[in-house]
């Protein structure tokens, strides 16, 4: 087997796809690379390209390969990826960010005490840095509209726990591995609960709005009481909308 | 409107169509029917674009109609009569208003139930077809009613030659995400294996298993989350293969060895439980030299349909089969 190309690398995804991969370890300057490539090749407009997206850390092209002479796209992919340091690239244009208001107490954050020991914090301290800034979706998956958010500091490079919460409720706000996920579907989870939203990133019902977020939008999470918490009701579960400019 | 009435429907039968192609982006995998061909060769045989449908795993299906209506039966052959008549497969025919469709069984596999006009429920996020797995839409029950689109088209008693769906071909695999991280020792091995079709399999995947060691890279445990799609061919962690479907996950940090080519994956979701596969690393010429467009698919197809013959011959076939398979009337709800 020769040696991997070094990123970033162009990465074949059967016959129709291919991924321009940034690294093979999560990194923020990879992430940001990652959606500022997908955004160029949407701009580019390639003949033939029928779908792109980003996860992690790389972008993914989809394209119809009875249009496309493979060569050719890979001799393009590489110029585009050589024109730019793309791991010093803006973030695209066309974000949002999403102030959604979060429950911290009581059967809300079943967990949170237990997170923000492993954190090294008190609660109030871990409460106050899980809202203190925006953060970004990095890739969304798992379930639809189901958005991965980071990065949190260093400290809260927290382990999954070793046995699985049989159920986080569509809203949960869970964290591991300096990620937090606010949970688009109802599912076990190894992560840790810490607060709770009326937030549903996913509303089957809303026809071509069902997903919220998009890759690179970001979320600031507000602390209310349960009296407020009370008071929302989902999907949008009292977040604000506001353009990133 | 003519409309669609379910009578009877065993687990798991949902509208289907060609997907929603567009939302990797957003955590939405494509979905859609899991055999795409069978959704062609039903718009070839009734002279239609293709349309959204009823996909049946193997289970039962009774249903009624309020006029008269052209069907097309499609995909993994299932027992299926009009009233008490038993009809052909691979063939499109024409249902009178208050008749009675009725589908069993004969062995694993998705079975299509196509309509001239298509079912027009309404779109959600451009298509019809049920995603179970995301949550959109549902399987269907009893009691349950689907409007039709306008039938643009007249023709029935026609059948087509279905493209073969038999597994005794291997499926031919080209490079996935970590196809690199694999030795070639192993990709070698995997070539070489016989694999067999689990019990355990649904849209979103088919576990296989296998004799012999395990398939597994180097620090898999560790691997970040990438792209994944249908035909992607993942090692689970103890090292077992899964056919990803059509409602796989859009991300998945288990490597993947390989990607099954577009117009093998078919057959490989037709299989029935205990069917054997074997995989085969193939270059990218192999890989395009019968790959068509779903476009040109349809074009080519429709050159297989012809009049469905009534000759004594089939007539006898006909009457024998249902002797075989059991009383057809016992099957009406």
């Amino acid at each position: 087997m020769t040696a991997p190309d070094p990123f970033p690398r162009l990465v074949p995804l059967g016959l129709d796809g291919l991924l321009v991969s940034f690294a093979d370890r999560l990194q923020d300057r990879a992430n940001r690379a990652a959606l500022a490539f997908r955004a160029a090749v949407e701009a580019e407009g390639i003949d033939g390209v029928t779908e792109t997206a980003s996860s992690l850390v790389s972008a993914f092209v989809a394209f119809d390969p009875g249009r496309t002479d493979r060569d050719a796209l890979d001799r393009k992919l590489h110029e585009m990826i050589d024109a730019h340091d793309w791991y010093a690239a803006d973030l695209p244009g066309g974000r949002r960010c999403f102030t959604i208001p979060a429950c911290f107490e009581g059967d809300h954050a079943p967990q949170l005490d237990d997170a923000a020991e492993q954190a090294g914090l008190s609660r109030e301290e871990a409460i106050a840095e899980l809202c203190a800034h925006p953060l970004r979706a990095m890739a969304l998956g798992f379930a639809p509209g189901q958005a991965y958010f980071g990065e949190l500091p260093e400290h809260w490079n927290i382990d999954r726990q070793t046995g699985l919460t049989p159920k986080a409720e569509m809203g949960a706000v869970v964290v591991a591995v300096r990620q937090m996920i606010v949970f688009a579907t109802s599912s076990p989870t190894g992560w840790r609960q810490v607060a709770m939203t009326r937030f549903h990133g996913f509303r089957p019902d809303a026809g071509d709005d069902a997903i919220a977020l998009a890759p690179g939008d970001e979320v600031q999470l507000r602390a209310v009481d349960a009296d407020t918490f009370a008071g929302l009701t989902p999907p949008e579960g009292g977040a604000t909308v506001e353009a990133i400019a | 409107m003519t409309e669609v009435t379910i009578l009877r429907a065993g687990p798991g039968v949902t509208v289907q169509d060609m997907g929603r192609p567009g939302f990797i982006a957003q955590g939405l995998s494509r979905g859609g029917a899991a055999d795409r061909l069978a959704v062609l060769e039903a718009a070839a045989l009734l002279g239609q674009p293709p349309a959204a449908g009823l996909e049946l795993p193997p289970v039962a299906l009774s249903l009624s109609v309020d006029g008269p209506t052209r069907i097309a039966l499609t995909g993994s052959a299932m027992r299926a009569a009009i009233d008490d008549q038993p009809i052909a497969w691979n063939a499109s025919h024409r249902i009178a208003a208050g008749q009675k469709l009725n589908l069993s069984p004969l062995g694993g596999g998705y079975g299509y139930v196509t309509f001239g006009g298509g079912i027009d429920t309404p779109l959600a996020m451009g298509a019809r077809s049920a995603h179970l797995a995301a949550g959109l839409g549902r399987a269907l029950q009893e009691g349950d009613t689907l409007p039709l689109g306008e039938d643009q088209g007249t023709q029935t008693d026609l059948v087509i030659d279905p493209v073969d769906r038999g597994t005794d071909r291997p499926l031919r695999l080209l490079p996935s995400a970590h196809t690199a991280l694999f030795s070639q020792a192993d990709r070698d091995r995997f070539d070489g294996t016989t694999f067999t079709r689990d019990a355990r399999a649904n849209r979103q995947g088919i576990r296989l298993t296998h004799d012999g060691a395990p398939f597994a890279t180097e620090g898999q445990l560790s691997l970040i989350s990438e792209i994944a799609r249908p035909g992607d061919i993942q090692m689970t962690g103890e090292g077992q293969p899964y056919i990803l479907g059509p409602e796989c996950q859009t991300t998945g940090g288990y490597p993947r060895i390989g990607a099954i080519v577009p117009q093998d994956l078919p057959r490989a979701m037709q299989a029935p439980p205990g069917a054997t596969f074997r995989f085969r690393f193939v270059d990218r010429d192999e890989a395009l030299r019968d790959w068509l467009s779903d476009d040109a698919r349809l074009t080519d197809l429709k050159r297989h349909v012809r009049p469905l013959t009534r000759d004594p011959r089939d007539i006898r076939n006909l009457a024998a089969y249902q002797l075989i398979s059991g009383v057809t009337t016992g099957e009406a709800p």
